[in-house]
């Protein structure tokens, strides 16, 4: 493929050896890893001036420790493509789910929410409730549980008026790497908006049954003890709430997109989103 | 005040805003009027105290502890979950 040859040739300019190993990704980013240097060709999709100041926020002295800093503060455009070069990291293994790293995830995101956006470039939008409205209006057929998706994102409660600070937009595990530390990755939805949508997904997780209580108490804990600022005072699910809703149908639309795209029934994971849609809207 | 059972001496106490006297000899315990209706009062308001609400959203799965996130946390689709988009 020209681009993945490209990628690598970026690559080997900024330092990267040793034979390209492109990584899996779902979208139609593509990314090479050489060595210690990992090349990445963004969506189509993405906006490239909101990239260039994404970019420049994780470079910035702010961020550092809590995003990774690229090796290249610019975008580069190869191929008609925007693209990122990073030192490579260490992420969490497939098989180390039990040993992860959740507190210190957590205690990230509480950084990250308090950096000052004064001292940054001027960001877009945070991209997680975008990404939530996306995956809905992309869910095809209009079967009962497709019905039952789109009922639950259309009924979410009005937004009560939350902090606007800086956000990730897309935390999961896949998003931590090892350096001489943990750290965020991937800043293609950082941008200002309500925090409490970073901790959306494992509270919409916790919901559905699939996250261990424990493990998300740990989580919210260490978020808590950190100084977090997305919740608030009192019953951390009163900000929780309607973005843990939001991102529930976020996850069930597009757990049903690939169950139907690899022409398969929904496994029971997937399954909890869906039930977990069926009790939001009889809530 | 004397027991009316033994005759021994009777000793007030104030237990949850109830006076209760106790015999210091057999320990029987005398109640005042009303005494015994605020008392039942309160052991209903005991028993009908709802259950500390669950930490969690209305619509959350009702948690089993020890339950069965140990067969889910190793489902392939769990997995993945956890670290995609």
């Amino acid at each position: 493929m020209v681009l993945e040859a490209e990628l690598a040739g970026v690559a080997g300019t900024y330092g990267g050896s040793g034979d390209p190993v492109r990584h899996q990704t779902r979208s139609d980013s593509v990314v090479v890893r050489r060595g210690e240097v990992v090349v990445k060709a963004h969506s189509v999709r993405d906006d490239v001036p909101g990239l260039r100041a994404r970019l420049r926020a994780c470079a910035s002295p702010e961020l550092a420790g809590v995003m990774l800093a690229p090796l290249v503060p610019e975008v580069l455009m190869v191929a008609g493509r925007a693209v990122t070069v990073w030192p490579a990291g260490r992420p969490i293994g497939r098989d180390e789910t039990e040993t992860a790293p959740w507190e210190e995830g957590a205690r990230l995101l509480a950084r990250l929410h308090a950096a000052p956006l004064t001292s940054l470039p001027a960001l877009p939008e945070a991209g997680g409730p975008g990404r939530a409205a996306g995956a809905v209006r992309r869910l095809e057929g209009d079967g009962p549980v497709e019905r039952l998706i789109r009922r639950t994102f259309q009924e979410l409660p009005e937004p009560e008026a939350g902090p606007a600070l800086l956000t990730h937009g897309d935390w999961h595990l896949g998003q931590l790497v090892l350096r001489d530390r943990w750290l965020l990755i991937d800043p293609d939805d950082l941008g200002v908006g309500d925090p409490a949508w970073d901790l959306a997904r494992p509270a919409a997780w916790y919901a559905a049954g699939l996250l261990d209580p424990e493990v998300w108490d740990r989580f919210l804990g260490a978020y808590l003890a950190a100084g977090g600022p997305a919740l608030g005072d009192g019953d951390p699910w009163r900000r929780l709430d309607l973005p843990a809703r939001a991102v529930t149908a976020q996850l069930a639309a597009v757990a049903l997109g690939h169950a139907r795209r690899e022409r398969r029934e929904l496994d029971e994971a997937e399954q909890s989103l869906i039930e977990a849609c069926g009790r939001i809207v009889r809530a | 005040m004397q027991c009316p059972k033994c005759r021994g001496n009777m000793r007030t106490y104030e237990r949850n805003g109830v006076h209760i006297e106790q015999c210091d000899q057999c320990r029987g315990i005398f109640l005042d009027y009303g005494e015994l209706e605020t008392l039942s009062r309160m052991e209903a308001a005991y028993h009908a105290a709802p259950p500390p609400p669950a930490p969690g959203p209305a619509w959350g799965a009702p948690h089993h502890p020890g339950g069965h996130y140990g067969h889910k946390r190793h489902q392939r689709g769990w997995v993945g979950m956890l670290f995609s988009s």
